[in-house]
């Protein structure tokens, strides 16, 4: 894929990005007025539930959280726009930030299962039902974490049973929310999550395990964007990724520990 | 009005009218400065690209066919009759118009969607909506055809009546009164209101995410390339967002340039 065109480039985008930045901060009335400084934290939208829920009573800054595909964040970030915290469902898209000089050393704050999701009736028990023509997939697109991890695991099949699989994806969605969404409206019958998506619906799907020889290494990393409004805030923000009322959050949503 | 109270009130205007123009086309212009017609071309030659736009031009004019089929009809007769409950129906009617693409989404998946309210019949009918071509379809007719419904009947409600009376009393079926006498007398509106439809349409994003997937070939339209490049190409990402604008742009304008000013009013109605 390439990168390499991701640096901002033309005076006027950078320009529309501030105006858009502008127009997010516009608001800052309604808050109250109170003394707690504001954190804008774009994080992957496979986090949306425990963020959302140890955010909400976070101490020390009212937070707010911007969730889509780890990957449109970060090219939001590169082309401009500048959150204070940015937590993606990889370590390469921080690891590229970082070494583009956007965002600060990335810390690695919790792990993830890959798991095949299908509705909580679903006659699908295993990967290899997969194969079978008709079958409806939905899988994350290609640029986005879910959707790379999902290849990764398919690759590691045998090169016929990867060709059947990939022959019936139906949609390549651009982060897990349209997975899932697909999944419990019955538009698609099988779908590569995370486990911690699965038990967000509240047993509307179920979780099938892969085997271990085909699960993916998914590990979180988080950092503070530079020249971020509040970088102090924001580093407590991702140190209580590691330790704190989020990393709770975080755990009791299935989310493994910190690698 | 005295000379000098009067001054100030045409600047206010022209500044107004300053502002808003760099507003809109600021976005607009960054996307051509942004890159360069080399790059442009060359993105566009990618398989993925070129995918969506037939796509989109596909879907687009499908859709088209069944709004103008049965729009048209349909703006006739909200145009040319009274009844109880029509400012009921014409509002219902023109919903769509102020629904967020999100809601347009819910709403098609709750109606036909596989576990919607008809989603039973559809399914037991053979016809498969989401994630499949025809779900696009369905979700640009669901999005765009109140801007050609709404357009349509305003046009047909401004013809002048006593061509139609007369054309009646000569013996002329209502059909073909409608055929003959108010679709010709009706047309710049008409114009107006296909170009809006198929702007709308050509530009539709969440509801076709949401209701039809994201597929290549099958339910990635132009739109839904974009957002899918924008993170990692973002090069290919304005090729393709420069060809919508200059479709939409070419077809605003020829609707313009081609019925005169009759046909600007008919969009600020």
């Amino acid at each position: 894929m390439t990168r390499a065109h991701l640096a901002p480039r033309g005076a006027a985008l950078t320009a529309t990005a501030a105006l858009v930045l502008a127009g997010c901060g516009g608001d800052d009335g309604d808050d109250g007025g109170g003394p707690k400084p504001r954190l804008v934290v774009s994080a992957a939208a496979s986090m949306t539930e425990p963020l959302t829920a140890c955010s909400r009573d976070y101490l020390g800054a009212t937070v707010r959280l911007s969730f889509a595909g780890s990957d449109e964040l970060a090219a939001q970030i590169e082309q401009g726009v500048k959150p204070d915290v940015y937590a993606a469902a990889n370590t390469k898209l921080p690891d590229r930030l970082h070494e583009e000089g956007k965002l600060g050393r990335p810390v690695e704050f919790a792990t993830n299962t890959l798991v095949l999701a299908v509705p909580k009736d679903s006659p699908i028990a295993s990967v290899d039902d997969l194969t079978k023509s008709g079958t409806k997939i939905a899988v994350g697109s290609e640029s986005v974490p879910i959707g790379s991890y999902t290849r990764e695991t398919l690759a590691r099949l045998p090169p016929g049973e990867e060709t059947a699989i990939l022959a019936n994806v139906r949609s390549n969605e651009p982060d897990v929310k349209g997975i899932v969404g697909k999944l419990t409206q019955g538009a698609a019958d099988a779908g590569f999550v995370y486990v911690t998506d699965v038990n967000a619906t509240d047993g509307e799907l179920k979780a099938i395990a892969l085997p271990s020889r085909l699960e993916p290494k998914v590990t979180y990393a988080a950092g503070v964007v530079s020249g971020a409004e509040q970088p102090a805030e924001a580093r407590t923000y991702v140190d209580g990724l590691v330790h704190g009322p989020c990393a709770d959050a975080l755990e009791s949503a299935g989310f493994g520990p910190a690698p | 009005m005295s000379p000098a109270r009067s001054a100030w009130f045409p600047v206010v205007l022209a500044l107004a009218l300053a502002v808003a123009l760099t507003f809109l086309t600021l976005p607009v212009v960054a996307i051509f400065v942004d890159s360069s017609p080399r790059q442009l071309i060359d993105s566009l030659g990618e398989r993925g690209a070129l995918d969506a736009l037939w796509l989109s031009a596909r879907t687009t004019a499908i859709a088209l066919a069944i709004i103008l089929v049965v729009g048209t009809p349909a703006a006739y007769l909200l145009a040319t009759r009274s009844f109880r409950g029509k400012a009921l129906v014409v509002t219902l009617i023109e919903l769509p118009l102020v629904l967020p693409p999100a809601v347009a989404g819910i709403a098609l998946l709750a109606a036909v969607g596989p576990e919607g309210i008809l989603g039973g019949a559809i399914d037991a009918a053979g016809i498969q909506l989401s994630l499949a071509t025809a779900g696009v379809v369905v979700a640009l007719t669901f999005v765009a055809s109140p801007f050609y419904v709404r357009q349509a009947m305003a046009a047909f409600a401004s013809v002048d009546r006593t061509l139609l009376d007369a054309s009646r009393t000569l013996g002329v079926s209502e059909a073909r009164g409608l055929l003959r006498v108010m679709i010709p007398s009706a047309m710049p509106g008409l114009a107006a209101g296909t170009a809006l439809a198929v702007g709308r349409s050509l530009g539709e994003f969440g509801a076709t995410l949401m209701f039809a997937g994201s597929f290549q070939g099958i339910t990635q339209t132009v739109p839904l390339a974009i957002y899918d490049r924008f993170a990692t190409d973002f090069d290919s990402a304005l090729a393709l967002s420069a060809v919508l604008v200059a479709v939409s742009g070419a077809i605003l304008l020829a609707v313009k340039l081609v019925q005169g000013s009759e046909a600007l009013g008919g969009v600020a109605r």
